[in-house]
């Protein structure tokens, strides 16, 4: 389980790497999502992993066979939060594609320049 | 009730989404503005006197809950945000069309203050993260906000980087948890002490060193400052100038004086260094420049190179000379901005090659820059003399030679700077008559550079009421004990 569950994460951070490095926009995008989704998985496995094991035990349970609730509960924030900001990030890039007439983000030198 | 200062601004945001009227929610502000003024005022004192002062939300002891923290750093911060944001929000009051007034100028600023002020007085790590992104989905729709072409463009640079940033700061905060189980910033510390294997520590340190590299704009990170902080409207930019790095500066700091004080002998050559290249890269980056708002952008990272040599250096004298040297520079670069915004409505561009003959129009209007400039550039007696002298001192306290010659170094490039600003500007002759616009200085816009001027000269001759409270603010930093028996007990 941990197994797969690392290499799920570390496939989408490569990913997301990858995505963030090209140079269309919407490759970008797709590469800060897939990052965003890499870090809440760390987060959620941070947590250890359990099967099928409810959280709410009986007293024959013991605390060591449950996964610890709290990351998950930070993921859920987490992932709340990276809603918003998608959706934002997506809205100013088609803004910003429009403004600038190219999603090759090599356009987007003009505020870099010394005047 | 030291949950106030984030309460205020929320209240006076929400509120300001209300009212349709700009009129109304400018003065809705603005009062709000002073009424978080009073509560800094009041809970400076009041942590003075008691020395740390904790609440945990919704009466969850330490560990478990959220708990809201002011202690003597949080309660200097908040205090200066307070100063800024009424300076900035009066300056926005001509400053900012009443279109995007309409489009919740005040609601959206309120709501990053908040972020703001949240991120000071939080002591649990995830907590500070939510602030971080309250703060930043504000900063970012101030930063775009009009949609010019430059904006857009530099809004992209700035939204992508700092989304990133978060990244790498959540996955800090998953490994840290992973390892000892618990995210309040205290109980970290206090389990810090006894952990076995703290080098698996590490990877979260580094992560979070990275994250609020970002932030703050430290030297590898820096880009992204200078390609987008003189795009948006200059209140805009000055706000963030003065307050968004410093939240990255404080975070470093809290971090490597509380959370990872163990940690600190291996963070320190890295902080070292890189202090020492944020100070050069960001000096000869405003060197090249001919753009009033793109040098200042780039003093702020040389500026940060100088905060963040006191944390390297790590000593008492080092830390208390870095917070005095965090004050002083938020006062003078948002101060610096809000006038070079003052310039760029006379003449009707910042270019430097095209304005000249300021001094002789107007020698007020000189003096009004030369206190921030000639401060920033470390002139004695001004406040950048003293808060420099800090930092120097114990750089060579602690034997640190090296940074201290390339601080040295720096000192002179940011007086170059400067003092281009003022022959280019001020003292130049000027290629037409008269100013163009010169009657477009309100009252509204002036006095708030001339309260932040006077601050400034409050600094510079009696600073002395400041460094010592900077020294017990060190004193309680590096004595991290403190915060943690204040809090788990």
């Amino acid at each position: 389980m941990e197994i797969a569950i690392a290499i799920v994460i570390g496939v989408l951070f490569a990913g997301g790497i990858y995505g963030i490095l090209r140079r269309s926009l919407v490759k970008l995008i797709l590469g800060i999502i897939l990052l965003g989704q890499a870090a809440n998985m760390l987060v959620f496995s941070s947590g250890g992993l359990r099967e099928s094991v409810p959280v709410f035990v009986d007293a024959s349970t013991k605390a060591t066979d449950v996964a610890d609730p709290i990351p998950q509960a930070l993921v859920l924030t987490a992932i709340v939060i990276g809603f918003g900001l998608i959706i934002f990030s997506i809205s100013l890039l088609m803004k910003a594609q429009k403004a600038l007439k190219s999603d090759d983000i090599n356009a987007f030198n003009n505020t870099d320049k010394v005047s | 009730m030291i949950v106030l200062p984030i309460l205020i601004p929320f209240l006076i945001g929400v509120l300001c989404l209300l009212v349709k009227k700009t009129s109304l929610s400018s003065t809705l502000s603005i009062l709000g503005a002073f009424l978080q003024l009073g509560v800094a005022v009041w809970m400076l004192t009041e942590v003075v006197a008691a020395e740390i002062i904790a609440v945990q939300i919704g009466n969850w002891q330490a560990p478990f809950g959220i708990s809201i923290v002011a202690d003597l750093m949080a309660a200097i911060m908040v205090l200066i945000t307070a100063v800024i944001s009424l300076a900035v929000q009066f300056y926005a009051l001509s400053d900012i069309s009443k279109a995007l007034k309409q489009k919740h100028f005040y609601a959206i600023v309120n709501l990053l203050l908040m972020g703001v002020n949240g991120s000071f007085l939080t002591g649990d790590l995830f907590n500070l993260y939510v602030w971080f992104e309250v703060m930043l989905i504000a900063s970012f729709v101030l930063i775009t906000m009009g949609g010019e072409k430059a904006q857009l463009e530099g809004g992209v640079k700035y939204l992508v980087i700092n989304l990133l940033s978060s990244i790498l700061f959540l996955c800090g905060i998953g490994l840290l948890y992973g390892k000892l189980g618990t995210l309040n910033m205290a109980d970290i510390a206090a389990k810090m002490v006894d952990v076995e294997d703290a080098f698996l520590i590490n990877s979260s340190a580094m992560l979070l060193f990275v994250a609020f590299g970002i932030k703050s704009a430290l030297f590898p990170f820096f880009f992204w400052l200078p390609a987008s902080y003189h795009t948006p409207n200059i209140a805009i930019s000055a706000l963030f100038a003065g307050l968004l790095t410093k939240v990255g500066v404080y975070a470093l700091i809290r971090s490597y004086t509380l959370l990872f004080q163990t940690q600190f002998d291996l963070i320190q050559d890295v902080l070292i260094v890189v202090s020492a290249c944020t100070m050069i890269f960001g000096v000869f980056g405003a060197a090249c420049q001919y753009d009033i708002k793109k040098i200042l952008s780039f003093h702020i990272i040389s500026q940060i190179g100088y905060i963040v040599m006191g944390l390297a250096i790590g000593t008492p004298l080092a830390i208390a000379g870095a917070i005095f040297y965090t004050i002083h520079h938020i006062v003078v670069k948002t101060n610096l901005f809000l006038i070079g915004g003052l310039i760029e409505r006379i003449y009707g561009t910042s270019d430097l090659k095209k304005l000249g003959g300021l001094f002789k129009w107007s020698p007020a209007f000189s003096l009004l820059f030369f206190i921030p400039a000639f401060s920033l550039g470390g002139i004695p007696p001004f406040s950048g003399f003293w808060a420099k002298f800090g930092v120097i001192r114990a750089g060579l306290e602690a034997n640190h030679f090296w940074l201290v010659g390339a601080a040295l170094f720096v000192g002179v490039f940011t007086l170059f700077s400067m003092t281009k600003i003022w022959a280019e500007a001020f003292w130049k002759k000027s290629e037409v008559e008269s100013p163009p616009h010169w009657n477009s200085l309100t009252y509204s816009s002036v006095l708030p550079c001339v309260v932040l001027a006077l601050i400034t000269l409050y600094l510079s001759f009696f600073g002395n009421t400041l460094f010592s409270y900077a020294e017990s603010t060190s004193a309680q930093l590096l004595n991290p004990s403190f915060y943690i028996n204040a809090l788990l007990n």
